[in-house]
């Protein structure tokens, strides 16, 4: 217990200052603090099996593209409530993830990146294809719109339950599956883990995270989901967000999150390159940059500034 | 090892791989070509859609070649590979608008793109080459989102429109026409494509270039300058995607920053159903997968243009999960 304190306290005042920063902010930097509690979510997932599962995964942005179109389809068509589709979010990208996950079974490393982009590209095509249905190119209207402080609330919440139940899973007999696996396949089989049991698993759970995450980005772009929101840049940002979280840690996804939930705003403002145009000038600049500098991502920072604190 | 011993066994193993194919893909190779002459005979439009398929099916092959080299060369794969052809498709389009004559432009730009590659493997791929597969995936990941940043802040996301290089005239064969734009870009591409087989196969640069892709130890022990040998491997990995870049700009008719981002996806298709490692292999991936995608979106209704990166994507898959050695390549030999 003593050595969780540190890790308890640092906890409570994350949470403490997430509670009070709608009431601080303006209702624009709300939004923004909306859609890093959104990508904290989906790099949350994505977390999961990228870094305890060693699996890698450039696609989450299609799951995303899933989740936000079971949220706008529903609640145009059924008028349901925009929580419920959340958790039908939830569970379709669940399903769709073990899916997902039966044929990467097969595949590793280069040849599973190469498959999940190919993914990523392709399920933004979809909606052109059943237009009727999908909405095409213009997207689907939800039947309603949700205000800044709802759309916090309801992220950093979600945030919250999905960080909880993440660590649940983590830390008893399916997280040490989990990085069993990643550490080396043949030595998790050896111990009697079920390979695809636990690599399917992971590709579930991080899939229906992503899913979550895509209801609220629907949301968060004024109840709209359109093919262009999710198109393969959202999968690359997600990845991004994992690798500057470090992979395999919990804490540093907030960091993550932040990376790839502000920097593009905060680069537009950045002089003589700084405009829409140029915002991803300086986001893969720093995106190289922090993977050349930081090799652990910013878990790896920690843990080396607390060992530097230590001796 | 000494040097000659290394280098035969680099050349069996890279020159060799026409005469290793395995015997059901040559049939299989066979028949495709059959089955299109046939069918090339018997209809015009199919003539017409095959030609047009064979030509696109090069660019990719182009692309995708362009993928293999880097793989074989450094174990990365190159998200960026299409953004950087498409960078270099905006530097001919900058050079024209400068002034040059599109042949002039296009040279140039070839030149370009090899010292922008060589200088981007040095800079950014060698510091992460040895951490692991993700490390290497994110940098390149990192690179295409600064590439497409880059084009979007210098030219904008507009369509931009360029010359084209080979006229408008149109053949007629038969009943067939064919416009010239076509057999042009297959012909480009193929010279490439040959140029950079013959460099790897009968110059010493190329020698040395195969022997530090297979073996980097020891030819740095017979004295292959293993490092530069590398970064040249993604100079001209970078010209061959200039080349699919400049060529897929005409077939599309307008230049815009998603020019290569599907192509990508038709190219990684191409390079895995030829085995990721063998160069032949991707170029006749490339020519399959572009004359596929054509026949299928004619002849298969269900299947419209909106599904053709779906459609690569189930060839991707299939490829991986049933033949992961790819039609050309050889089924890898781990001990654990």
């Amino acid at each position: 217990m003593k050595r969780r304190l540190p890790a308890l306290v640092s906890l409570l005042a994350v949470c403490g200052v997430l509670a009070a920063l709608p009431f601080l902010l303006g209702n624009y930097n709300v939004s923004l603090a909306a859609r890093v509690g959104i990508y904290f979510i989906a790099v949350l997932g994505l977390n999961i099996l990228t870094g305890y599962t060693g699996q890698i995964s450039i696609g989450h942005g299609a799951f995303m593209a899933v989740g936000g179109y079971t949220t706008a389809v529903m609640s145009r068509d059924h008028h349901t409530s925009l929580i419920l589709t959340m958790l039908l979010a939830f569970a379709i990208c669940f399903v769709l993830g073990l899916l997902v996950g039966l044929p990467a079974l097969r595949l590793s490393g280069v040849y599973l990146a190469l498959a999940t982009f190919a993914f990523a590209v392709s399920v933004p095509q979809l909606p052109l294809k059943w237009s009727k249905f999908l909405g095409g190119r213009d997207g689907v209207q939800t039947s309603r719109t949700v205000s800044h402080t709802w759309l916090y609330g309801a992220a950093w919440t979600t945030s919250a339950i999905g960080f909880v139940l993440a660590w649940l899973i983590l830390r008893g007999r399916v997280g040490r599956a989990f990085r069993a696996v990643r550490d080396s396949e043949i030595a998790a089989v050896a111990s009697g883990i079920e390979l695809p049991v636990y690599k399917t698993l992971a590709f579930g759970i991080s899939a229906a995270y992503a899913g979550v995450a895509g209801s609220l980005f629907v949301l968060a772009t004024n109840g709209f989901a359109a093919p262009d929101e999710f198109g393969v840049v959202l999968s690359l940002q997600l990845l991004v967000g994992a690798a500057v979280a470090g992979l395999g840690s919990l804490w540093g996804v907030l960091a993550g999150a932040v990376f790839v939930g502000l920097l593009p705003t905060v680069s537009s403002s950045v002089p003589v390159i700084g405009s829409n145009h140029g915002r991803d000038v300086v986001f893969g600049a720093a995106v190289v940059l922090v993977m050349l500098l930081l090799p652990g991502g910013f878990a790896g920072l920690l843990a080396r500034l607390r060992r530097f604190a230590g001796a | 090892m000494t040097q000659s011993a290394a280098a035969t066994s680099a050349t069996r193993a890279v020159g060799g791989a026409l005469e290793r194919l395995p015997p059901p893909t040559s049939l299989l190779l066979v028949a495709g070509a059959a089955g299109l002459l046939v069918g090339s005979l018997r209809s015009e439009v199919f003539a017409q859609l095959t030609v047009q398929g064979l030509a696109l099916g090069a660019v990719y092959g182009s692309l995708a070649l362009a993928l293999v080299l880097v793989y074989r060369a450094t174990r990365v794969v190159n998200f960026a590979q299409g953004e950087l052809a498409m960078a270099t498709t905006y530097i001919a389009y900058q050079l024209i608008k400068w002034g040059l004559s599109y042949w002039e432009a296009f040279f140039a730009t070839l030149a370009i793109a090899f010292v922008l590659g060589t200088v981007l493997e040095l800079a950014l791929v060698r510091p992460v080459q040895h951490r692991s597969v993700i490390a290497a995936v994110i940098v390149t990941v990192g690179l295409f989102i600064l590439i497409d940043g880059v084009v979007n802040w210098i030219w904008g996301g507009d369509f931009k429109y360029m010359p084209t290089p080979f006229g408008t005239k149109t053949y007629h064969l038969g009943g067939v026409s064919i416009a010239r734009l076509y057999p042009g870009m297959l012909g480009v591409v193929l010279v490439s494509v040959v140029l950079v087989w013959a460099l790897f196969r009968f110059t010493k640069l190329g020698l040395g270039m195969r022997a530090a892709a297979l073996r980097p130890a020891e030819s740095a022990l017979v004295g292959v300058r293993v490092d530069w040998m590398l970064a040249i491997g993604w100079g001209l990995a970078a010209v061959l995607g200039a080349v699919a870049g400049l060529m897929a700009e005409p077939s599309q008719f307008f230049l815009d920053p998603t020019l290569m981002q599907p192509i990508l996806v038709y190219a990684f298709a191409a390079a895995v159903l030829g085995g990721l490692e063998s160069p032949a292999g991707a170029v006749v991936g490339g020519l399959a997968i572009g004359v596929s995608l054509n026949l299928v979106v004619q002849y298969v209704h269900p299947i419209t243009s909106e599904l053709q990166t779906p459609f690569a994507f189930a060839v991707l898959l299939a490829v991986l999960l049933l033949k992961p050695s790819g039609l050309f390549g050889h089924r890898e030999v781990r001990r654990v």
